[in-house]
């Protein structure tokens, strides 16, 4: 991967508080395990490494005491790591002259604390530009741009008031604004909204998003929930008793938990949320294309023990679909052309819609639900039962899933195709 | 038994070695704590008592509001009144140059061991010492350091009531949200400006606590010292002690009630956090007028 891409990199890092601590990494990486190193040696940070990429939003997530804000503290270096590097857009923080480590913190990352941490005896606008004023920026200036920041984040009105009249969510929005302010690439939010009540913590979740939507910087957000990481995360890093024991994207580590820890972790995940229409859809059983006559999608439906099939053009982009009823009709009456039946309210998804908002469109189809790419290609369909399955928290079961199909009785259809051709058929199917 | 440890004659020499060998210190110190005495006392007692009182009484108005000053004015025309205000006033001088050189040194030292804990680990027992030592104990080397007069008694005094100072602003420093310390480490600010900015400001009450007990300290101690010859309240409850004189000894007792009583308040208000009354309200008062026309127009403050 290239360089340029990472926005911050951590390699093979170990935080150990208390005595003998070179002697506890030493072991730890023999392969003793964390809780035999002896009383008063705790690991808290065994070997963690990853990258994070510029403008991603990098989750760690994890039970309380597994780690993740001894991590977090080590990536700005105000915990010392006990060996490994940390880099920040290329440069070494760790075993660097303390000056060079302000400097570095000044310019390339700020963070947001998890219980605000703001200044209570300065006002808000002098909280958002804390930052500012200690990189030396002149006083107007940092003013006037604490004022923007302070407006972005929705408090315009509050600007003289002290931290303490302000409420939890207005007060992290503070918080949230001064690291802004600081305009440094890279962001560390550890917990930063698990102080606030839920319904002010799904707003500020929204509020990051767009911010980040909008600036593009990376973060390193530290939640111990798991439904913040999946809706906030473009990657997860999940960890364990001071290890990372998986990093994935949020459905890899939903469908694909790397042990039973993680399975555990994410068992009360809203699963609906998370994961997509490509994630559980499986291959579409049979396609029509737009040349093929009636009778080609007749036997095609007959074969499949379809009660409709989906029309779609040489390059599998979706024209509508067909019911075998109407086809039926076509062949009766010795018709060549498709076109007449086809309709075109196929009510298809996009691979990248949740599953929540799978629900309607699939009790409104006819046919198993269509999924479509980006270029409006049929790649997949999701039968209810499929959706059903998911659910229920077993994606494998979705996939082999069978959809109940009522398509029109074997034998019907065998009469009809054999008058159609005047041959026999090759034998009698029993109906379903 | 004939096993005795003899620690009293290990001081006593160590004592004397100091007496002996560093007299220009003590000469020098002597000197400097003498003068800056007479200079607080030329102040205090050159006036007219009217004259003082005025001022007393307005700061008291600043800093608490009016009941205080009316409280602080009588409180000190009864001490005229019971004719011990010249000696309450060079016990006043002596007070406020033996705190602060308390201060001086014992904030600095505050401040040192909260960031140091090997500093920390040090001072905690030295100041236990210091403070639970009987006080009177302290006049001994003080005169042997100082003779007679104002010296010895700034001496004894200073080791008496140091402790507070040292104790509670570290005390304070360290009971700084941790959070917000490392928000100023994260922001990439040195230590000093750490300090500055949000150690010392939040850790104040807890200072100015530490400030209050120290002039309180004194104060009982600066009495005691009257033994060693300072003058001052303590020089007339010591008379009347030896002279059996029921009434002198009460009205210089109560002379030293009210000091303390009107000390105590006026430090007292400067622990509070909002700070000083009149202060406070001039404040609060100038926020809602900037406030206001704030909400309607968008508007950069004065
Ligand atoms: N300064 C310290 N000295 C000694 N041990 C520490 C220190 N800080 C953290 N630990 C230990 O390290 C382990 C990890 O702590 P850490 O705070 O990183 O966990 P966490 O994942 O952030 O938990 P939480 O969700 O509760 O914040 C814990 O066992 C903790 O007791
Ligand atoms: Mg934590």
């Amino acid at each position: 991967m290239n360089d340029d891409t990472i926005a911050l990199r951590a390699e093979g890092l170990y935080k150990v508080f208390g005595r003998h601590a070179d002697e506890a990494v030493i072991a730890l990486h023999r392969g003793t395990p964390r809780d035999r190193l002896g009383s008063g040696t705790t690991a808290a940070v065994i070997d963690a490494s990853f990258d994070v990429r510029r403008g991603e939003i990098f989750v760690v997530m994890g039970l309380s005491g597994s780690g993740k804000s001894t991590l977090i503290r080590m990536l700005n270096g105000l915990h010392n790591a006990t060996a490994g590097t940390v880099e920040i857009g290329g440069e070494h923080i760790t075993g660097i002259p303390a000056k060079r480590l302000r400097e570095i913190r000044r310019a390339r990352i700020s963070m947001v604390f998890q219980h605000f941490a703001l200044l209570p005896h300065r006002t808000v606008l002098d909280n958002v530009a804390y930052g500012l004023e200690i990189q030396g920026v002149a006083k107007a200036e940092r003013e006037a741009k604490a004022r923007k920041v302070t407006r972005i984040v929705g408090l315009a009105g509050w600007e003289e008031r002290l931290p303490s009249q302000l409420s939890g969510g207005m007060q992290q929005r503070v918080g949230l604004a001064r690291a802004l302010a600081a305009d440094t690439d890279v962001l560390l939010m550890d917990e930063a909204f698990s102080a606030l009540d839920p319904l002010i913590r799904r707003e500020m979740q929204d509020q990051l998003l767009e911010l980040q939507a909008e600036l593009g910087k990376t973060i390193v957000f530290i939640t111990h929930d798991l439904n913040e990481a999946m809706y906030l995360g473009d990657r997860i890093a999940v960890m364990r008793d001071g290890r990372i024991v998986q990093i994935g994207a949020p459905e890899d580590i939903l469908t694909n938990p790397a042990d039973d820890y993680v399975e555990q972790f994410v068992q009360d995940v809203d699963r609906t949320k998370v994961l997509t229409a490509e994630s559980v859809m499986r291959k579409p059983r049979a396609v029509v294309h737009v040349g093929a006559g009636p009778r080609a999608a007749l036997t095609l439906m007959r074969d499949e023990q379809l009660a409709g099939a989906y029309v779609v053009t040489k390059d599998r982009s979706i024209v509508g679909w067909v019911r075998d009823r109407d086809v039926f009709e076509l062949v009766r009456r010795g018709d060549k052309d498709l076109a007449s039946v086809i309709r075109s309210d196929h009510g298809a998804v996009a691979t990248d819609t949740a599953l929540a908002e799978l629900f309607i469109p699939s009790l409104e189809a006819a046919l198993p639900l269509g999924v479509l790419d980006t270029r409006d290609r049929l790649v997949g369909v999701i039968p209810r039962v499929t959706l059903l399955a998911a659910l229920g928290g077993e994606p494998e079961a979705a996939v082999q899933a069978a959809p109940r199909p009522d398509p029109l009785p074997t034998e019907v259809v065998d009469r009809v195709l054999e008058a159609a051709v005047g041959t026999g058929a090759a034998g009698a199917k029993e109906a379903l | 038994m004939d096993v005795r440890i003899p620690v009293g004659s290990w001081i006593e020499s160590g004592i004397d070695w100091i007496g002996d060998n560093l007299t220009w210190l003590l000469d020098l110190l002597g000197t400097v704590w003498t003068s800056l005495y007479d200079a607080v006392e030329w102040v205090v007692i050159t006036p007219p008592a009217i004259a003082v009182i005025v001022v007393l009484a307005a700061l008291a108005l600043v800093a608490r509001g009016w009941k205080f000053a009316l409280g602080t004015a009588l409180g000190l025309a009864f001490i005229i009144g019971v004719d011990q205000w010249d000696n309450a006033m060079s016990t006043l001088a002596l007070v406020l140059v033996a705190a602060g050189l308390a201060l001086v040194v014992g904030i600095p030292l505050g401040i040192w061991a909260a960031r140091d804990t090997r500093v920390s680990a040090t001072v905690k027992p030295l100041m236990d010492f210091l403070q639970t030592m009987p006080a009177f104990v302290y006049l001994i080397p003080a005169i042997a350091f100082f003779g007679i007069g104002v010296a010895p008694a700034m001496f004894a005094t200073i080791l008496f009531a140091i402790a507070p100072a040292v104790r509670l602003t570290e005390l304070g420093i360290r009971g700084v949200d941790r959070e917000v310390v490392e928000a100023g480490q994260a922001f990439g600010a040195t230590p000093g400006r750490i300090l500055r900015q949000i150690q010392l400001p939040l850790a104040l009450p807890s200072i100015m606590a530490g400030v209050n007990q120290v002039i309180m300290l004194s104060l009982s101690m600066v009495v005691i010292a009257g033994m060693v010859g300072a003058g001052g309240l303590g020089g007339d409850v010591t008379k009347s002690l030896s002279a059996l004189d029921t009434a002198l000894g009460f009205e210089a007792g109560l002379s030293v009630v009210i000091l303390a009583i009107i000390l105590d308040r006026f430090t007292g208000a400067f622990g509070q956090k909002r700070g000083l009354h009149l202060v406070t309200r001039l404040r609060s008062a100038a926020a809602s007028r900037a406030s206001s026309p704030a909400a309607e127009t968008e508007k950069v403050p004065a």
